[in-house]
């Protein structure tokens, strides 16, 4: 068990070789390995949707795969949504619109949000707010994180589109 | 900065905590790093009654990556205080002691109860280890049911215990025999709440680490009240009070478990001490299923005497209460249930017997709401009851009961655990029940609803009352000091779990002190300040809130003498604009700073100060608030059931609601939104069911069901301010004010969507398949 493989990936653009054991979480991974603590694990059970990261592209719970399968993989997390200092149309919404308290779910909503719509920037505002269910908060009660998302969803949509022509 | 006239206190002003939040930079306990620390697993009770037998743990601690393993008696060398936590609060009712020990050492009473601990390496390695020790246990009777807890011959839910019943008391007033002698209506129901846990999406989670070259520990725990951990640790570990530094990180939602100080919290800080290096446990979903505090479950059996006109006569009764396996808060919870039940409306004689037990459960400590969810149930459906007996409408019997606004400040005949009389202190509750009316449309709904059912679909509307009990005190300490570089710190024991309560401290500060938030710097849960409390009972905004007011207006007071002092003006004359002290009016940009000011209060050797004094500018406060401030509000709900089903579907929810002055009104709806939909949860889906050995069987987020936004009605808030005239701000609490009426309203809407199959609900949640079979019984042909 203890045998650690070597990873490569890139996590928001940086390159990066990690070493860990097979049955280690890509949330864990990068936790622990990344030093990037702004994915949060909420019940490693693949339920509360905490732990979402983009993997090439698609929102991922990344508390149920493992390091190993990402290898090769791109990853972003919620600290690569905007440049250092910055903040990205979504990040700005969800603090105009009151959509977070603890912040611990925060982040997976970020990700889930950002992540649905650079898969499918043709998902209309009824979808997206479908998409949202599947994550967990425990303290807004969701109606602003809601109105967050759809406030936000036509930037990113057009920014995702402008990238892909 | 913020407009210049405005008061700050009752804008929304955005919050501080927000832009590291949402940059993925803010600080939860497991995103401290602890180079070279350890990670801490616990072998937890897989039986929820068993005597412990003898542990062999030589081969655990063989195994790879392990530094320790403790048993109760390995861990009883490291806590020369005592190896029991005293959590609970005092009450003579009380009949038996039952504080929990850090690891137990005989007998283990729940599922989840910590058994052992394993420290090592990694997590994974600590996990490992944890699976693998063999400890022997015989497994002993549980008592897995509250009501059969209560009987003369059920099991002992401890082995050493002469019966199960933990408290008895009661409230008790008016001549309750004369009330329902003769009464012209009599209402006898049962009603069963069910058990649910509080689900923050963080756990628990804690962190200790011993300095080697000041031998002080370093304590940071996700707790809402780090002052009681640090007087647990300082206790049981015999460390000195200078010794020991707890602090709340960032904290990722709490809700009331994380109130009371827990076993693992100590065995933690004990074994880093004695091993020299960080440890660190962070609690995972499965554990906090098992192992944290939950709330909830109760057992009415109440009956209401009416006037012929609806008018209350008395109200008596029995509440059975789950206390769990031990005692980890006391009677607060049960209290607050029986004082609760016939607080906002008249009720001449009351007479209520409380019984709580021991069960082989999870502790019970409060959950958002405390006990008060379920007082408001049991009122709010006897009142539907007794609607439809003096066939009134269901809110006309309200109106005529409800404590009127000529009445306040309106003493009841109850007591605070404190003693001290209940005194509710203001609003207008028949208005706000009529807002509410208003708002869900209620008159008109008649023929919405007869339409609805040509159409094939049943229709409901509910509503309930509610009086949320906050700012509980004695007090928050608050210091506030403006620095020597014009910062203006403020230190408090409130402690954040979430809620925003900086951002609203801020605000309240800085009102005084050149109104604009950015110049103020707080420390939340301080623990250097010896008194304090932290977070619990909606209280941080009005406890904390007074200190912070009141320190601050003394703060202001100094500023403005020694700059009086300095630029040879009156007092009068001067203002205070974000970080300089002008002449009042004037905009021209100009000056004197409150760095300069700071540095001149410090005094000089052989000098006067300058126009104060004492030197410095700073002001510590702990206003003592007696009374609790009562919110209220009424909760409208509209329900549609399907028939074929037994499936609820929640469509509005419009809350009439008033907490007193709003600090930052935006932060009051966003912690009603949260609470609502904790009591939506509440009223249909959370359910901790356990099976006749008290085993239990919803132990992950699959089978234990929280709402999520597809869930959600169509909530729409309105507010009333009436200031309550216990602090100077005017303000109440509204952390629980959400999650309290909402089962309450929605069982009513139900029942209402049922009416003519004659069909009550007396539980909560509702489960969809009793109502399914209730409806298949009401109509054996089942639906046309
Ligand atoms: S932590 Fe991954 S879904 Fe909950
Ligand atoms: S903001 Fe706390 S869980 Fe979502």
């Amino acid at each position: 068990m203890s045998d650690k493989t070597t990873i490569t990936l890139t996590v928001n653009g940086v390159p990066r070789t990690i070493a860990c054991v097979p049955r280690k979480t890509l949330a864990d991974a990068l936790r622990e390995d990344c030093r990037l603590t702004g994915t949060h694990v909420g019940c490693e059970h693949g339920v509360c949707g905490a732990c979402t990261v983009m993997v090439n592209g698609a929102p991922v719970r990344s508390c149920l795969m493992f390091a190993v399968q990402a290898e090769g993989a791109e990853v972003r997390t919620v600290e690569g949504l905007a440049p250092e200092g910055g903040l990205s149309v979504l990040q700005q919404a969800f603090i105009d619109h009151h959509a977070l308290q603890c912040g611990f779910c925060t982040p997976g909503f970020l990700m889930l949000i950002t992540g649905a719509l650079q898969k499918d920037p043709d998902m209309s505002d009824e979808e997206l707010t479908e998409v949202l269910s599947s994550n967990l908060c425990r303290c807004t009660g969701y109606r602003n994180i809601v109105r967050a998302a759809l406030a936000a969803a036509p930037a990113i949509r057009a920014s995702v589109r402008e990238t892909a022509a | 900065m913020t407009q210049s006239n405005a008061p700050l206190v009752g804008q929304s002003v955005p919050r501080r905590e927000d832009r590291a939040l949402v940059s993925g930079k803010g600080r939860f306990l497991d995103d401290i790093a602890s180079p070279g620390g350890l990670h801490a697993a616990f072998l937890r009770s897989p039986y929820a009654h068993a005597r412990i037998g003898t542990a062999d743990l030589e081969e655990v601690r063989a195994m790879p990556g392990v530094v320790a393993v403790y048993t109760a008696r390995d861990l009883a060398a490291l806590l020369p205080g005592g190896q029991r936590l005293v959590t609970g609060l005092p009450s003579s009712s009380i009949a038996f002691a039952l504080d929990r020990p850090i690891l137990p050492e005989h007998e283990t009473v729940y599922v989840g109860e910590a058994l052992a601990m394993v420290v090592a390496e990694t997590r994974a390695e600590a996990e490992d280890a944890a699976e693998m020790i063999d400890l022997d246990l015989d497994p002993l009777e549980p008592v897995a049911d509250l009501e059969n807890a209560a009987r003369h011959d059920a099991p002992k839910a401890h082995a050493h215990l002469p019966h199960n019943r933990l408290a008895r008391f009661g409230f008790s007033y008016g001549d309750i025999a004369a009330a329902f002698d003769g009464a012209p209506h009599v209402m006898s129901r049962r009603f069963r709440i069910d058990r649910g846990g509080a689900h923050s999406m963080e756990g628990r989670g804690v962190l200790a680490a011993p300095d080697a070259m000041t031998g002080r520990l370093s304590v940071w725990s996700s707790t809402q009240t780090p002052h009681a951990l640090k007087r647990h640790i300082c206790t049981l570990l015999a460390r000195d009070d200078a010794e020991v530094e707890v602090t709340a990180p960032d904290l990722g939602g709490a809700f009331g478990p994380k109130l009371v100080t827990y076993p693992e919290e100590i065995a933690v800080a004990a074994a880093a001490q004695a091993l020299g290096r960080p440890v660190r446990w962070v609690e995972d979903r499965r554990e906090h299923f098992l192992a944290a505090c939950q709330e909830r479950e109760q057992l009415w059996t109440v009956e209401m005497a009416l006037e012929a006109d609806g008018r209350i006569r008395g109200l008596r009764g029995t509440l059975l209460h789950d206390h769990g396996a031990w005692t980890a808060r006391g009677l607060n919870v049960p209290y607050a249930s029986g004082m609760m039940l016939p607080l906002m409306y008249e009720v001449p004689a009351y007479d209520l017997d409380i019984i709580v037990t021991v069960t082989n459960k999870t502790p019970v400590t409060p959950v958002r709401g405390a006990g008060q969810p379920q007082a408001t149930y049991v009122m709010e459906r006897l009142l539907d009851a007794g609607a439809r007996a003096c066939g009134i409408d269901r809110a006309e019997i309200r109106r005529r009961n409800l404590v009127t606004p000529d009445r306040m400040p309106c003493e009841r005949p109850l007591k605070l655990r404190s003693g001290e009389p209940v005194i509710l202190d203001s609003g207008d509750y028949p208005r706000t029940q009529a807002t509410a009316l208003e708002g869900i449309g209620w008159h008109g709904f008649e023929d919405r609803r007869r339409e609805a059912r040509a159409r094939g679909k049943r229709l409901g509307l509910g509503l309930a009352n509610y009086v949320e009990g906050t700012g509980r005190g004695p007090y928050e300490t608050v210091t506030i000091r403006v620095a020597r570089d014009g910062r203006i710190k403020v230190n408090t024991g409130a402690a954040a779990m979430g809620q925003g309560v900086g951002t609203a401290l801020a605000q309240i500060v800085a009102e005084h002190l050149g109104r604009d938030p950015s110049t103020i710097d707080l420390t939340l849960g301080d623990t250097r300040e010896p008194y304090g409390f932290g977070g619990f009972n909606s209280r941080q905004t009005v406890v904390a809130g007074a200190s912070a007011d009141a320190a601050a207006r003394v703060v202001r007071r100094k500023v403005l003498q020694v700059a009086a002092h300095l630029l040879q003006m009156p007092e009068e004359n001067l203002d205070i604009a974000a970080d300089l002290v002008i002449v009042a009016g004037s905009n021209s940009g100009e000056g004197l700073s409150l760095a300069e000011i700071a540095a001149a209060s410090e005094g000089l050797p052989g000098y006067r100060l300058p126009g104060i004094d004492t030197p410095g500018l700073q002001a510590t406060e702990r206003v003592l608030i007696e009374g609790m401030a009562f919110a209220n509000g009424c909760l409208a709900a509209e329900v549609e059931v399907d028939e074929a089903t037994g499936a609820v579907h929640v469509a509005r929810l419009f809350l009439a609601h008033d907490c007193g002055r709003m600090v930052n009104p935006q932060m009051v709806d966003g912690q009603i939104l949260g609470g609502l939909a904790h009591g939506l949860g509440n009223a249909l889906y959370e359910k901790m069911c356990f099976d006749d050995q008290a085993q239990p069987l919803t132990a992950s987020l699959a089978d234990y069901l929280l709402v999520t936004s597809a869930e959600m009605p169509v909530i729409e808030i309105a507010h009333t301010e009436s200031p309550s005239p216990l602090n100077a701000l005017g303000v109440k609490g509204v952390g629980e004010s959400g999650v309290i009426p909402t089962a309450a309203a929605i069982a009513s809407a139900v029942e209402h969507a049922l009416e003519d199959l004659g069909i009550e609900i007396s539980e909560a949640p509702i489960s969809v398949q009793a109502l399914h079979a209730a409806i298949r019984a009401a109509r054996p042909g089942g639906p046309e």
